[in-house]
């Protein structure tokens, strides 16, 4: 029986944050538009008479993604136009770019297999595009906002390099990472910024055939990406396993019913007719230019990891969850830098209790109550010994609610730790004795009500107690009793 | 002083003598912009008069869609306080004009002559009119054409066809029929057409008009509704060169809304005519005198030929090996882009749509297409289709293109031996209506001449130089790239010896 | 794909044809129309294929070899139009939307 393997490319396209739209000066801000239909001109209506004129800014942020993806940055540039109809589309063709794209043969390396080692995709190309008009179905008509209509489009394609699921999604996963480092796109699916297409077929392992693809649009979440994949492998295979024939088609995924279903017509897939847009000669990228974008490349997920292993002595896979995000692996630096205790240690706060507020309070990265200072502040508070890490939450947490600095908030609250060996001793020698019974089931050999013995010394000192001493202390205590 | 200053002069005497409503509207730019300059007349007097004259004439020739009055005077009005303090007055300040109804206009319906833009009102200006409206010049309507510019003749119009004032049962030429036919019976004193493919010079040669094909990209095309995007020229179109040259000045130069528009400077049109052309060489291209000219049309040119000899001018033959292979270039490069131009009239956002009895969407672009487009467009977009095809477009697109480069490497060979060629601008002078138009192919065949200037870009000027048969016949000088002042400067020296230019047709009543 | 000659046998193009490419440009045509095009359409390729006597060999198409290149504009926001100055021309709207019939989820 044959075993069968996926064959997966993936297209990503990625809305660029630039102010304006991609061939005229409209605001690319549609989500906050405040009205259908306010964010418009000739250009991106395309009322007659009117002609697009290129967006710099969208070419320097295409530049930018083709060289974080090792691309070659093509020295000329032609923009095409690709021709179809549909009510989202005014011109009755969409500028996009054919032959010569902005960026081609790059490559990303995502985890493989095994997870130790790496694997490479290759990036086939980066070309640039306006994006359409929204569409909304109203019962036997459809309404049409113009305001994103234009707006610039960066389309990835990935050569069919991914042989699993979860390589896709690594893929997908670590591109959205790097497109919300270099700034150009927020990541932010949801709002339909970044979506994915995936083009799947499967084929006899060992064999190096590219079997028929099918081409599932609109994944608009990484669980739709890895569902739609997933059900399309299997569907595949089995129309193999009995004999059949995999027919090329575009596919939608309804995550409902979870399945693919057709959305093709039965015509052939659509004629383009691509030709170079004639409204736009050549773009020539200088060498020079491409070179000033590269200065501007800031630290990519995978070399700001290696560098927090090899700087701050954490592990890959804590380096990794710190740079899944630029905005927590600046924190952590800022907090690292501002701080004198070890980065470990800040490591475990900022991904333990600090990143549950974050997700509970449902926050954003980029504009949270607690600035860096202040966490740094925290732990050294708790490596100083002040407080400990009890208190230290419950700091936490009201740092979280009123933005204070912990040094402030320890005062108030007089959460100051108590580590005085002669008060604790008096606190130790009263828990002992209110309680002869715990302290027989210890004297007997019950080790474990020590604890619930800590618990008491707690509870007298308001949490205070600094728990290594106090624990030092009950031990010495107890054992003097035991050799009595 | 020259001829025509001392024409000029006498024209402007009898003026003085009587203010004759009559006679206003048949000035030329330069003629109006002194008297207006000296306060004889008002740009609401030659405005009236235009629009008058308009009124009367118009029934028989048809040359306009629409007529601007309201827009047109309040205009005059603005150009005459212009004029009474001397702020800002140009050679156009005042003057009324129209232009070809592809161009857009704020306000004004603009049409191409067609079906699917019957009652379509922009709500933005192009460039050029914008510029024009700066220099002060007066908007007084929109002129006939063959219909999105796809015609030799005006018949395309989904309108009404439009007459050539030299007689009434010929064509103006096409496409920019309506303004050549307009600037001939003195309807406005000055028009703007649009060359893609000749359709300024044809017509202006089958009208007596001069009229000019600027180098692609001199003016902005932002604002023209577009046929062929690489082709595409808006050109001045009036009684003569230094008219066209007034005209030029208003409108070329580079425009940031249009990424094809030429950022070379714009030099003084205008003072560039008075160069001498002694010792400019012309080249004549021997391709475009072999067989198939009508008789009257060749002896014009070569006597016009003669004349520049006569004015120092070196003559000598030259070749452009590719020119037969211009019709084939030229249409199937505007076949592709135009079908996709033409996709964006759809029924959604503007213009004709047909919705009824419409189930989806589709059905309204089947629609509304069908009955808004004529059938010569309809032939064109579709073979636009064709030819772009997954399978085709190598055979036909990229052969075009590449015939293309040939056709420009010949012009530029040419150029190199001479500063301008001369060549006539249509085989025959204007046809009778309906004669042409049984065949498409012959129809396209008609513009063997004008074809080949388009694809590489260079500038041409078409020049009243006779009759024959009772009609005008129109030389061209065609230039290289950027030198229009050239072409206009031997336009110039031509008209100042010759006055083929100053022949006006009586408008039978 | 890429055919750089066209067919030397009767070239012609026939009444199925006229119908793809005149679905491609959304034009609705009748069966009669369509017979009509193809002979009209047949006459004027064919007469076309006069390029083919030209060597293009090494010739770089025209689209491809501008003398001008793209001038790009700073990504600065210009103002949009008026909402009404556009819809004044639209020719179904439902409020501040542009209306079309019933549209499938082609694209």
């Amino acid at each position: 029986m044959t075993t069968y393997e996926p064959v997966i490319g993936l297209e990503i396209h990625t809305e660029l944050l630039t102010k304006s739209k991609m061939f005229c000066g409209c605001s690319a801000a549609y989500s906050e538009a405040p009205a259908p239909n306010t964010l418009i001109c000739p250009v991106c209506t395309a009322l007659p008479g009117a002609m697009p004129v290129v967006n710099q800014k969208a070419v320097e942020q295409a530049i930018l993604v083709g060289l974080a993806l090792n691309c070659t940055i093509n020295p000329m540039n032609q923009f095409a136009r690709k021709n179809y109809f549909y009510p989202d589309l005014p011109k009755g063709y969409q500028i996009s770019q054919y032959d010569l794209p902005v960026a081609s043969d790059g490559w990303l390396e995502i985890p493989d297999d095994s997870g130790e080692g790496t694997q490479r995709v290759r990036v086939r190309r980066a070309h640039l595009e306006e994006d359409t008009a929204k569409l909304a179905h109203q019962g036997n008509s459809a309404l049409v906002d113009f305001n994103r209509a234009g707006v610039p489009l960066l389309e990835i394609v990935s050569e069919p390099d991914m042989r699993t699921v979860e390589a896709a999604l690594a893929y997908a996963t670590k591109i959205r990472a790097i497109l919300r480092y270099l700034g150009v796109n927020s990541g932010d699916m949801e709002k339909g910024v970044l979506r994915f297409e995936a083009n799947v077929s499967v084929r006899p392992v060992g064999s190096q055939e590219l079997r028929t693809r099918t081409e599932i649009k609109n994944l608009n979440s990484f669980r739709a990406l890895t569902r739609a994949s997933a059900y399309e492998i299997q569907r595949q295979t089995k129309i193999y396993e009995t004999g059949g024939e995999v027919v090329q088609e575009t596919l939608g995924w309804d995550d409902v019913r979870g399945v693919t279903v057709s959305q093709r017509s039965k015509e052939e897939a659509h004629d383009y007719r691509y030709f170079p847009e004639p409204d736009l000669p050549p773009l020539e990228i200088s060498r020079l230019w491409v070179e000033e974008i590269k200065a501007q490349l800031p630290e990519l997920p995978e070399a700001k990891s290696q560098r927090f292993v090899s700087v701050f002595g954490l592990t890959v896979k804590e380096a990794k969850l710190l740079t899944s995000e630029k905005a927590l692996a600046d924190y952590f630096e800022k907090a690292v830098s501002l701080s004198k205790s070890p980065a470990k240690i800040i490591n475990n706060w900022i991904t333990g209790e600090f990143l549950r507020y974050v997700n509970e309070l449902g926050l954003d990265l980029d504009h949270l109550p607690v600035p860096a200072e202040h966490l740094a502040g925290l732990v050294d508070l708790v490596t100083g010994k002040i407080i400990n890490d009890n208190s230290a939450k419950v700091v936490l947490k009201e740092m979280f609610e009123t933005g204070q600095a912990p040094q402030a908030i320890v005062e108030a609250k007089n959460l100051a730790q108590i580590s005085d060996e002669g008060y604790l001793e008096q606190v130790v020698a009263q828990i002992l004795n209110d309680n002869p019974g715990a302290v027989a089931s210890f004297l007997a050999g019950k080790e474990t009500v020590l604890q619930f013995l800590m618990g008491q010394v707690a509870r007298l000192t308001k949490g205070k107690a600094d728990p290594q001493v106090a624990r030092q202390l009950l031990m010495q205590a107890l054992t003097k009793l035991k050799e009595n | 002083m020259s001829r025509t200053g001392m024409a000029i002069m006498s024209r402007c005497r009898w003026f003085l003598g009587k203010s004759s409503q009559m006679e206003l509207h048949s000035l030329s730019i330069r003629e109006a912009h002194e008297l207006l300059s000296k306060k004889q007349v008002s740009s609401l007097e030659l405005t009236t008069a235009a629009l008058e004259h308009i009124r009367k004439t118009d029934l028989h020739i048809r040359a306009f869609v629409t007529v601007s009055d309201e827009l047109a005077l309040e205009q005059a009005r603005l150009a005459d306080e212009r004029l009474r303090t001397g702020e800002g007055v140009t050679p156009l300040t005042g003057i009324p004009f129209a232009v070809k109804d592809c161009i857009s206009t704020k306000n004004v319906r603009t049409t191409c002559s067609s079906k699917i833009l019957e009652n379509y009102v922009p709500q933005y200006n192009a460039t050029v009119i914008d510029r024009l409206a700066e220099a002060g010049a007066v908007l007084v309507g929109k002129h006939n054409m063959d219909e999105f510019g796809m015609g030799s003749s005006c018949e395309n119009s989904a309108f009404f066809n439009t007459h050539n004032p030299w007689d009434l049962e010929r064509v103006p030429g096409g496409s920019s029929g309506g303004s050549a036919a307009a600037v001939a019976a003195s309807m406005g004193v000055f028009a703007l057409g649009e060359d893609t493919g000749g359709s300024v010079r044809m017509p202006a040669g089958f009208c007596n008009v001069t009229g000019l094909k600027p180098t692609y990209g001199r003016v902005p095309r932002y604002g023209l509704i577009a046929l062929v995007s690489s082709f595409d020229c808006i050109g001045p179109m009036a009684r003569d060169a230094w008219d066209c040259a007034a005209v030029l000045q208003a409108i070329a130069g580079q425009d940031r809304r249009d990424t094809t528009s030429l950022p070379a400077p714009v030099p003084d049109y205008v003072k560039g005519l008075e160069k001498p052309v002694k010792g400019l060489r012309l080249g004549v291209p021997k391709e475009y005198f072999q067989s198939g000219m009508e008789p009257g049309v060749e002896s014009s040119i070569r006597e016009a030929i003669h004349k520049f000899e006569e004015l120092g001018m070196e003559v000598r033959e030259v070749s452009l090996p590719h020119t037969k292979y211009g019709l084939p270039v030229y249409y199937l490069i505007l076949f592709a882009e135009a079908s996709a131009n033409l996709a964006r009239f759809d029924g959604a956002r503007f213009g004709l749509s047909v919705t009824e009895g419409a189930e989806n969407v589709i059905d309204m672009y089947l629609q509304t297409r069908r009955e808004g487009f004529g059938p010569e467009v309809k032939r064109r977009i579709m073979l636009g289709a064709y030819v772009l095809s997954a399978g085709y477009y190598d055979a036909y697109y990229l052969k075009a293109q590449r015939v293309r480069t040939l056709l420009r490497r010949d012009f530029e060979a040419a150029f190199e031996q001479c500063d301008a060629l001369v060549a006539p601008t249509c085989p025959t002078t204007a046809f009778k209506l309906g004669e042409k138009t049984d065949d498409p192919l012959t129809m396209y065949l008609s513009d063997i001449y004008v074809v080949s200037t388009n694809p590489a870009g260079v500038p041409a000027l078409s020049v009243p130089c006779g009759f024959s048969n009772g009609m005008p016949v129109g030389m061209q000088l065609i230039g290289k790239h950027l030198s229009e002042d050239v072409l206009l400067q031997i336009g110039h020296a031509y008209q100042s010896v010759t006055d083929w230019h100053l022949k006006r047709p009586t408008v039978a009543k | 794909m890429a055919k750089d000659h066209a067919p030397k046998e009767t070239f012609s193009i026939d009444a199925d044809m006229v119908k793809h490419v005149a679905f491609l440009v959304r034009l609705g045509i009748r069966e009669e129309e369509a017979r009509a095009f193809s002979h009209q359409f047949t006459a004027i390729i064919d007469y076309f294929h006069l390029l083919n006597e030209v060597d293009t060999a090494n010739v770089p198409p025209a689209s491809e070899t501008s003398s001008t290149h793209s001038v790009m504009r700073a990504d600065e926001v210009q103002p949009s139009i008026p909402r009404q100055d556009f819809l004044k021309n639209v020719p179904h709207r439902d409020g501040d939307y542009v209306q079309v019939p019933l549209v499938f989820g082609e694209e």
